[in-house]
């Protein structure tokens, strides 16, 4: 197998871990989003019905 | 310094901390992938590929150190009760998840034009698989179990026993004879490897230890707010709220 070749595996890894890494990222943060959205629904809903 | 066992004081804390600690993080992280890519030279005998190096190796240390961490906090969960010790460990277990499946990858990709082979029954490699079935086991563990104080301490006791398989993962190349090299950094008598791709490298696992940290906080917040969210929820419904039952079926799992 040629050194051409073999660049081919380095990018490979590059990309995979570029994905697993932002994908891990982006998780957390739409993970936080979902959360403070309900609650801040859940708050908005405990103002409406004036539960302390 | 703050109370960290208290979750106000926690978010607070994250609140505060989390800018720079992400500054940090992008920063180290681009001085890395600069020296692995453009300044450290090539292997003398594996070429270019040995900059595989720069991810699989990281990866593989925070593989085993956020075991380590699940740990330590499953000690926390089962002897110390400490109120975040749950959280820090059901927060830890996707990125393990994850570093471990950069780790298995860049090494299959790595092997491929090395040793001819994606994969080897090796106990290194099969060792490494073990810690990621047990990562995606205690995920599992989690969402399987509805009362959160049960799954916690089932999740503890599964992790401590399976950080036996942490010295295992680390000796295997020293007990048995694998195709996987032994270690080139951590080992007696210092690294075996040149200082002009130790330090692209140490630069990396310092960038990767970063991001842990700065994703195990973030996960640990959303935690805290993912047990407001099911308190609320429990306390709307209760109470009569109308939109109860579909912020009921919104929220989380916990």
């Amino acid at each position: 197998m040629n050194e051409t070749n073999h660049v081919g595996f380095v990018i490979a890894a590059y990309a995979i871990a570029a994905v697993v890494l932002i994908g891990m990222v982006l998780a957390v943060f739409a993970d936080y989003r979902a959360q403070q959205k309900a609650l801040r629904r859940l708050e908005g809903g405990r103002e409406r019905t004036g539960a302390s | 310094m703050p109370n960290l066992a208290n979750p106000t004081a926690f978010l607070a804390f994250a609140q505060r901390v989390l800018p720079y600690l992400w500054a940090a993080t992008a920063a180290l992280f681009a001085l890395g992938l600069w020296l692995a890519l453009f300044v450290a030279p090539p292997d003398y005998q594996q070429g270019e590929t040995a900059r595989i190096m720069y991810l699989h190796v990281p990866a593989a240390w925070m593989a085993m150190f956020i075991y380590a961490v699940m740990a330590l906090a499953a000690l926390g969960t089962l002897v110390w009760r400490h109120p975040l010790a749950d959280a820090a460990q059901k927060a830890a277990a996707p990125l393990g998840a994850g570093f471990t499946f950069v780790c298995l990858a860049t090494g299959s990709l790595w092997g491929k034009p090395m040793w001819g082979t994606y994969w080897v029954w090796d106990a290194r490699l099969t060792s490494v698989l073990v810690l990621f079935i047990l990562y995606l086991g205690l995920i599992a563990l989690w969402r399987a179990i509805d009362e959160p104080g049960r799954a916690a301490r089932a999740a503890a006791i599964l992790t401590l026993v399976g950080s036996v398989n942490i010295p295992i993962i680390k000796f295997s190349v020293d007990w048995w004879n694998t195709l996987h090299q032994p270690a080139s950094v951590f080992r007696l008598g210092g690294p075996a490897i040149a200082p002009s791709l130790l330090w692209p490298l140490l630069v990396m696992a310092l960038a990767f230890t970063l991001l842990f940290v700065v994703l195990h906080l973030m996960a640990i917040r959303n935690e805290i707010l993912r047990r407001r969210v099911a308190r609320l929820t429990i306390v709307a419904a209760a109470s009569g709220d109308v939109f109860a039952p579909s912020l009921a079926a919104e929220a989380p799992r916990t």
